[in-house]
């Protein structure tokens, strides 16, 4: 994936210009977030921008490492990511920041007593 | 894939990383540079099962936010010389509603006080479970004490 974000995009383009001046997303995702491009996603006619971090995400990696390799600032991607999820293009696997369920709990319990 | 799921479990060990490490199956790694412990244990129910030791001392706070983020529960290790280094760890789990045990150390000949007592003495909240526990045995009993507490508080 050395093209990535790649040659096509212009260094001059200032990344406010993609978010078009936004910095704020609907959903808070930190940077462990995982994202993954969504099945049948079609991001032809998307910004280019997009349709790199489509072609980077067709395995689950999380939104620190899309914004390190496609080299734009943690916040755009933020947004970018926001957008590309009501666009139905990527699925953020948004962690609960709840507890964990009771049903997860009772499988770890389970795995500690057969330890 | 399986990744994705919320697999990742955290106990905050906190006074002495110590215990983690004789736990069995543990392919984890250990860093040292600020003084956290961590382990990974895989679980026979097909989960992995990540634990975090990390000192009580108010300089490592920093840490303890990311660290309690989706977490089980913690294992608070007391150590009856000292119990009120453990009530900033305390207050700490209780703000963030965080679901804690007491394992109180009973190796190096430390004096073996009445649970009771030690209960009082640490004003630690009715139904918070507290064990004696030889960190360097018993790890397993106490996260299997703290997941039940965990589930009780849940449901």
């Amino acid at each position: 994936m050395t093209s990535g974000a790649g040659p096509e995009r212009s260094p001059r383009v200032r990344p406010y210009t993609m978010t078009r001046g936004r910095t704020r997303t609907g959903v808070a995702l930190a940077v462990e977030t995982l994202v993954e491009t969504a099945s049948g996603a079609d991001p032809r006619g998307a910004p280019q921008e997009q349709q790199a971090i489509c072609r980077l995400c067709v395995r689950p990696i999380s939104v620190a490492e899309v914004s390190a390799r496609i080299a734009l600032p943690l916040g755009v991607v933020r947004v970018l990511l926001d957008d590309m999820a009501g666009d139905g293009l990527v699925v953020l696997h948004v962690a609960s920041t709840d507890r964990p369920d009771l049903a997860l709990m009772e499988r770890v319990l389970d795995g500690l007593q057969r330890l | 894939m399986s990744e994705i799921a919320p697999l990742v479990t955290e106990a905050v060990m906190t006074e002495a990383g110590a215990g983690v490490d004789e736990l069995p199956p543990a392919p984890g790694k250990t860093t040292t540079t600020v003084a956290m412990d961590f382990r990974r244990i895989s679980l026979p129910s097909d989960l992995i099962l990540y634990l975090f030791g990390t000192p009580g001392q108010e300089r490592f706070w920093f840490m303890w936010d990311d660290l309690v983020r989706g977490a089980i529960g913690a294992v608070v290790l007391a150590d009856t010389r000292r119990l009120d280094a453990c009530f900033a760890a305390m207050d700490f789990f209780e703000a963030r509603g965080l679901p804690y045990v007491v394992g109180v150390n009973s190796f190096d000949g430390a004096r073996r006080h009445d649970l009771d007592e030690v209960r009082e003495a640490m004003e630690l909240p009715a139904g918070t479970p507290l064990r004696y526990c030889d960190a360097r045995e018993s790890t397993v009993e106490m996260l299997v004490v703290l997941v039940r507490h965990a589930m009780a508080r849940a449901s």
